[in-house]
């Protein structure tokens, strides 16, 4: 298979030169083939969000290349790479508008990619399939089509987000800790979801998750972080038999260090 | 009852400019509303319009074909603004107030001076006659809302407006916000300038001090105007309402006025009304709270 996403040597550091200097991602090269469903995790401050962040644009890289599908994007600014890539966020609020409807919302996300004249926002045609889309996820949303997104709830907004990311197919989906600020059940309803929508369009995904078992769970590969590069890289078998425990000591060996995030220890 | 009377023969011409200043005000709510945008500059691209206009009258042209210089010498000024701010990274109030300051001396290079008078040329709407003023500027109001209204419902007036929403958003569905910002404050001075050179008209001269508190008059017209229709109300009704506002905020003011209100404390009077309704949501929480 072919590799969908390629990482050669990316180099990150906050605020250089200053005393707050911070180095946040060090010579990191990964390369994703295509359908992996990679799961991120990693201690606080471990550059796993800012791995994101580097591949979605939303700051530029200070030296190395990332490679999507084949095509070099490390120069494109963000909302030319947010064509190839669908996005949720940790924070419910970041995906969507929410003082526009459900559908202006979808619409929106529908036209990524292409571009954007003097139709009408919003055809009829457009509107059925959003219904039927939203129907899939059965939180009965597809009955208040204009309504402003701002009155759902975080989970609702995070499922719609997760929506709008896969409207149009992209070659990769990035998941920022999209579970990370709902509440346990809505948190594995939408981690449902994810795996549903990833499996049913075979995509490529990326998703950070502070969870130990969510990201030995889910995906077909596991990368743990530390200091701003790979302390770990675990797929197939090898995944399917990790555990928790065992997880926490072969971080413990890679790195020389006790795994050191309470959040995830408590979860 | 002599005060009655007299407010009542003062309404006419407040409608007239309440008519005009809401077209200001539309201009206004799609920066501060729609784009989450502060902008400063239509002090200045208000008069921009006016002097346009102005000075394209005594030179001889048809006042109805000024109207169109002006919208793009407003619109020009937008574009300063918005090239500030997205290209250079000037922070938004800045790049408004800068604009506007350069704007006096555009304005006075315009004119050649500080102001262009309009005496005996023919305008297409005079304070002269006010019942036909109204219906020239409720024709301007009504046109403007629908072709907005229309402008944005399309796929470029929807990325607009998720960009004043949440720039993350837009980013993350391949808007360019930048383009956006620019755009949003293109349309919105181009506005400002017609309004700019509709008042100059009507009032009969163009003046480099016209601009001066615009912004307020125009915020005062959308707090007033949502007053009336609420937050929820459709993208139509809402800038309906705006024009409706700065009717309402023009009749406040002949009122004051007729009850006594010395017209050098008229700003004052302004900025402490559109303060207030500012701080209102604020006021109510400490109330509620107590």
């Amino acid at each position: 298979m072919n590799n969908m996403l390629e990482i050669n040597g990316l180099q990150k550091t906050f605020n250089k030169g200053t005393i707050n200097q911070k180095l946040a991602i060090e010579n990191l090269s990964l390369t994703f083939k295509e359908g992996d469903f990679v799961t991120v995790i990693g201690g606080n401050g471990a550059g796993k969000s800012t791995l994101l962040n580097l591949i979605a644009g939303v700051y530029p890289a200070d030296a190395g290349q990332v490679i999507l599908d084949g095509k070099d994007i490390s120069k494109m600014p963000e909302h030319k790479r947010a064509c190839l890539l669908g996005r949720v966020f940790q924070d419910p609020m970041m995906g969507t508008a929410a003082g526009m409807g459900i559908e202006e919302n979808l619409a929106m996300a529908y036209r990524r990619g292409k571009g954007r004249g003097l139709k009408w926002g919003i055809s009829s045609r457009e509107r059925a399939k959003y219904r039927e889309k939203l129907q899939a996820l059965d939180l009965g949303l597809e009955g208040r089509l204009s309504t402003k997104v701002g009155l759902l709830s975080g989970g609702q907004r995070q499922a719609l987000t997760l929506l709008m990311a896969t409207l149009q197919k992209p070659r990769l989906l990035l998941l920022d800790e999209h579970t990370a600020a709902l509440d346990p059940r809505t948190a594995a309803k939408v981690l449902e979801l994810s795996d549903h929508i990833i499996a049913k369009h075979g995509l490529t995904a990326m998703m950070v998750t502070h969870n130990m078992r969510d990201a030995i769970e889910h995906g077909n590969r596991l990368i743990m972080m530390h200091e701003g590069n790979i302390a770990l890289d675990i797929a197939g078998e090898a995944k399917k038999k990790l555990t928790v425990e065992e997880l926490i000591a072969r971080f413990s060996q890679a790195s020389g260090q006790e795994f050191a995030n309470d959040r995830a220890l408590l979860s | 009852m002599q005060f009655i009377l007299s407010f009542l023969a003062a309404c006419p011409g407040a409608i007239s400019q309440g008519i005009l200043w809401g077209i200001l005000g539309i201009g206004v709510f799609l920066t501060y509303k729609v784009l989450d945008y502060a902008d400063m500059t239509v002090d200045g691209s208000l008069c921009t319009g006016g002097a346009v206009s102005a000075v394209l009258i005594t030179a001889g042209m048809d006042p109805l074909l000024t109207l169109i210089f002006a919208t793009l010498a407003g619109m020009a000024a937008g574009a300063v603004t918005g090239l500030l701010h997205t290209k250079l990274h000037i922070p938004a109030i800045l790049s408004g107030i800068l604009t506007q300051l350069a704007l006096y001396s555009v304005n006075m290079r315009i004119m050649g001076r500080a102001n262009t008078a309009l005496l005996g040329q023919e305008t297409i709407i005079t304070l002269l006659n006010v019942p036909h003023a109204i219906l020239i500027g409720g024709v301007f109001a009504v046109a403007i809302i629908a072709v907005l209204y229309w402008f944005f419902g399309t796929e470029v007036g929807c990325a607009i407006r998720a960009t004043g929403n949440n720039d993350h958003m837009a980013r993350a569905q391949g808007v360019n916000t930048d383009n956006m910002k620019l755009f949003g404050l293109v349309i919105s001075n181009g506005l400002v300038g017609l309004a700019g050179a509709l008042l100059s008209q009507y009032q009969g001269f163009a003046d480099v001090q016209m601009g001066r508190g615009a912004i307020v008059i125009g915020l005062a017209s959308v707090i007033i105007g949502e007053v009336v229709v609420g937050k929820q109300a459709n993208f139509s009704l809402r800038m309906t309402s705006i024009i409706l506002g700065a009717v309402i905020y023009y009749i406040i003011i002949a009122l004051v006025l007729q009850a006594g209100l010395n017209t050098n404390d008229l700003k004052l009077f302004s900025a402490a009304t559109v303060a207030l309704a500012l701080a209102l949501p604020t006021l109510k929480k400490t109330i509620a709270g107590k």
